[in-house]
């Protein structure tokens, strides 16, 4: 049975991995195809580095992941503090309702209801070309704010009620208690909340696709180029993306290891 | 009652407004292009012309369907022998699991064409052992294959967690109530990981029914899915934003409604995420 | 000055989702004393204590502060300060940093804030700790910085929300004498909520007994335990046997099918009344010495004394006493006149006092004992 699971585990994760190791494989091509290897080269990875497309794709991937991010954690932990402090059972259920729509929705149909907002709106004000920088942001914005809330309203939950009031007791006004004793209680959440949407926001592709208009981020542009015959040159890009998230990744887990240790320590 | 609650109930109402604006509104939006005709007036012709996309709507059931079973069969054990480990391979385990997910799922997607290809990996290999090469790509074959490989963390992650919570003393009080390992599985393990078992397989029915990308690499033309012709109709210019306003809304409210009958199953009513 | 009232509750009616919390409370606290709210679960001790720290506002009646009507003014701008039940101490920030807090809302001058911190540490018993974080702390210790943390902000009135009752037994009775000391040692008034009847007999001036969001009885300790107002004061501090009477007049009562001396009068005459009986204060005596006779049904070893119960004409008594009994045995019973405290009938008559489930509950008790092993 202990081997029988191991197996299984081993199984999967090849399935997993499979893909990815073709991909890093071919991404070393000397030639063209993805999947006839001719020799060992890193010449792809010097080609992306000159490959003005995909290099504006990336800084408008980043440009788009920082803001939304930002803008959905200040905007979420805002809502997550004034959805819990709603009485009245109308206002909770809507606030649901419009938390769950965007995450249990379908992106493609998040994507195109908000590129006919757009568009419609653009034609309203007279735009020719209402989709870019601006509707992508909105865009993104919208899908974040629901992660930022799920992920401070458990840490809302879980923080002590009377730490607001001791600091009210203490002679802060509740706006100085709300900053000085509440954000420091939720601030993982907050961090978890920042870190999803900033990873979401790098990896989406159908709602960028339809609310970017020329402002392409990374993924538009990795499609417009799979629609013709993908070269090695994709693989190269996200290699690196790939050793990055994975870089980071390893980072974030240790330092959490270590803390939960230390926690786990002083208990 | 008191005035500071009154305060913090304010600071909710910034993203209830744009939430309204941008979840809504669009929504509505969309309704609205769905019953009218290109000049604005009111028709049911675009609901009537999605008979055209009957075809493409049951081939996206049928794939998504199978593509969430085969999910939910690999990830379930895939889950258990999980919580089986190590507490720090766990975590190992789960980074692992996770770590594809970070990846542009449009590369994952397409390097399978490398693999899958009439002169792919497979078939390279194939021929080199002297067996005749198999045609793999573009199949309805390599396209579920293409779902279950792009959403499976999405099933084996909830899963996962909500097995990783259950309490080790139920499992020894069932065997001490006399339940055998079999037994044990059927009546306290699978009924309290049911809450995972649901959320993974919306999160991957979801994704699956309305993807377009995978059916157009791995499909190649001859598997048209519901998002292909979503996507299609899109990019064809403002005179189809009509008819494919009414296959969205349609794809929106099929997934409504499969979402209404897996909260059912789970018996939560009112979508218990934020409570 | 001392004697003057510092709080003073109106007429203070409070409602949550249309269930009445307090119902009509009025009481004055003065300056420097040490009063406990007595009272189980649910019974408004904790929403009074609210209404003085400014999380609440009362529906209706007014918080006095020094003679200023205080509703409406929010908790940080009044001169109270609160202990939390479970001391909501910032775990974000070491010791000296939870005792600066309010020092530091206020701005004081950082070498005056050491000096405070400094002192209302060695006050608890916590020099040294300056620091630690608040996770590393024990409770006992967390429950000091909690104290320090309040009284460094100089309150006129400190408030203790069941301050002990996540402490475990022995560092409780430890607690209860310093925080009586602190309390001298500060000369500001204590209100503080509890459960526990002990620790409010032990450490309070004065006792307010609560019930349903109403006090039943105010007064020291003493006259709490030897004159209790009603039925439920009497059972609620300790063990109680309360019989129906028939007062006939003063200093004349009959219960239990005797005439009984007592030193109670100014009721009417005949009128029915609760006669309380402390197990402690029954002297068992031979049977032909009793004025009530009955017969024993259990029997419980305590140490001190022995606790027994004994079955007069379908009554049961609970009856402390050193002399060993056995069950079945037919014995009399004493009572001094002095041991006899009279009660006008009130709701709770007859809803307490009577231990005839007393020895079925110890049964449960220990069969259940029995089936865990």
């Amino acid at each position: 049975m202990k081997t029988f699971s191991k197996i299984y585990v081993a199984l999967i994760i090849l399935f997993l991995y499979a893909p990815v190791a073709v991909m890093v494989f071919f991404s070393f091509n000397s030639g063209g195809s993805v999947w006839i290897f001719e020799s060992f080269s890193f010449d792809w990875y010097k080609g992306i580095l000159f490959d003005t497309a995909m290099m504006e794709g990336l800084k408008h991937t980043i440009i788009i992941a920082i803001l939304s991010a930002s803008a959905a954690t200040v905007l979420g932990t805002a809502a997550a503090v004034g959805i819990l402090a709603l009485r009245r059972k109308i206002f909770r259920s809507f606030a649901t309702t419009v938390t769950n729509i965007p995450m249990m929705n379908a992106d493609i149909v998040t994507g195109v209801s908000l590129m006919l907002l757009f568009v419609f709106f653009g034609r309203m004000i007279g735009l020719s070309e209402s989709l870019g920088f601006i509707t992508v942001l909105i865009a993104h914005i919208t899908f974040n704010l629901p992660y930022v809330i799920l992920s401070v309203i458990p840490k809302l939950n879980q923080t002590d009620k009377n730490l607001h009031e001791a600091a009210l007791d203490l002679g802060c006004t509740p706006v100085q208690a709300f900053f000085k004793v509440v954000i420091p209680s939720i601030k993982t959440g907050i961090f978890t909340g920042f870190i999803m949407s900033f990873t979401l926001s790098l990896d989406d592709f159908v709602i960028s696709y339809f609310t970017c208009g020329h402002y392409q981020t990374l993924p538009v542009v990795i499609y417009n180029m799979t629609k013709k015959t993908v070269k090695p040159d994709v693989y190269a890009l996200s290699t690196l993306v790939f050793v990055v998230i994975f870089v980071l990744l390893i980072l974030y887990n240790t330092v959490q290891t270590k803390s939960e240790q230390r926690r786990t320590l002083n208990a | 009652m008191n005035k500071k609650s009154f305060g913090s109930r304010l600071v909710a109402a910034p993203y209830l407004v744009w939430a309204s604006i941008f979840v809504i509104v669009p929504l509505v939006m969309m309704a609205y292009f769905a019953f009218t005709d290109s000049s604005g007036v009111f028709t049911l012709s675009n609901i009537t012309q999605i008979g055209k996309y009957k075809k493409a709507f049951l081939v996206s059931i049928l794939y998504a369907v199978a593509a969430t079973a085969i999910t939910l069969l690999i990830s379930y054990p895939m889950a258990y022998f999980m919580t089986k480990m190590k507490v720090s391979s766990q975590r190992m385990v789960m980074i692992i699991v996770m770590l594809p997910m970070w990846m542009n799922f449009l590369i994952r997607t397409y390097s399978w064409i490398s693999i899958l290809a009439n002169t792919g990996i497979i078939n390279t290999f194939l021929k080199s052992i002297g067996l005749k090469p198999l045609h793999l790509i573009n199949t309805p074959g390599a396209v579920i294959l293409g779902m279950v490989y792009d959403f499976i963390p999405y099933m084996i992650l909830p899963i996962y967690s909500v097995m990783s919570k259950i309490d080790n003393s139920l499992l020894e009080a069932a065997a001490d109530l006399g339940s055998n390992a079999f037994s044990r599985l059927r009546r306290v393990i699978i009924p309290l990981s049911m809450p995972g078992v649901i959320s993974g397989i919306t999160m991957v029915f979801v994704p699956s029914v309305s993807t377009f990308y995978i059916s157009q690499k791995l499909g190649g033309n001859k598997n048209w899915l519901i998002g292909d012709a979503i996507e299609y109709l899109f990019g064809a210019g403002p005179e189809y934003y009509n008819v494919a306003s009414a296959i969205s809304l349609i794809l929106m409210i099929l997934i409504l409604l499969c979402l209404a009958v897996m909260s059912r199953f789970s018996g939560d009513e009112e979508g218990g995420v934020i409570v | 000055m001392a004697k003057e009232n510092i709080v003073e509750l109106k007429d203070i009616c409070v409602s949550f989702d249309g269930e009445r919390v307090l119902d009509g409370l009025s009481l004055k606290i003065k300056d420097k004393e040490f009063i406990t709210f007595l009272g189980a679960s649910g019974c408004g001790k904790t929403t009074t204590l609210r209404l003085i720290a400014g999380f609440l506002d009362p529906d209706s009646g007014d918080v006095i502060f020094e003679g200023k009507r205080f509703n409406g003014v929010p908790a940080y701008k009044r001169q109270v300060n609160t202990i939390f039940q479970r001391y909501a101490l910032f775990e974000h920030l070491n010791v000296f940093e939870n005792v600066a807090f309010g020092l530091r809302v206020k701005k004081m001058p950082e070498s005056e804030i050491k000096k405070t911190v400094s002192d209302m540490l060695s006050l608890v018993n916590l020099q040294g700790f300056e620091k630690r974080r608040i996770a590393t702390l024990s409770g006992g210790q967390q429950q000091r910085v909690a104290i320090a943390r309040a009284i460094a902000n100089k309150p006129k009135v400190l408030l203790l929300d069941e301050p002990l009752a996540a402490l475990d037994l022995k560092l409780r009775k430890d607690m209860q004498k310093e925080l009586r000391n602190i309390q001298c040692t500060l000369g500001i008034t204590f209100i503080f909520v509890t459960h526990d009847q002990e620790e409010a007999l032990t450490m309070s001036d004065r006792v307010v007994v609560m019930d349903k969001g109403k006090i039943q009885q105010v007064g020291t300790p003493k006259d709490i335990y030897n004159e209790p107002k009603n039925a439920f004061v009497a059972d609620f501090i300790g063990e109680s046997n309360i019989i129906d009477g028939v007062m006939k007049k003063d200093f004349v009562v009959d219960f239990s099918g005797h005439i009984f001396k007592c030193l109670d009068e100014g009721f009417g005459s005949d009128e029915a009344v609760d006669v309380v009986v402390r197990p402690e204060d029954v002297d068992i005596v031979p049977v032909e010495k009793g004025m009530l006779t009955g017969t024993v049904t259990s029997v419980a070893f305590l140490g001190v004394h022995y606790e027994i119960i004994v079955d007069i004409g379908g009554f049961k008594w609970m009856i402390q006493t050193t002399d060993e009994c056995f069950v079945g045995d037919t014995v009399g019973l004493y009572i001094e006149p002095d041991a006899i405290h009279i009660m006008k009938k009130s709701e709770y008559s007859g809803l307490y006092g009577d231990y005839s489930s007393y020895s079925e509950e110890m049964d449960h008790l220990s069969d259940n004992t029995q089936e865990e092993e």
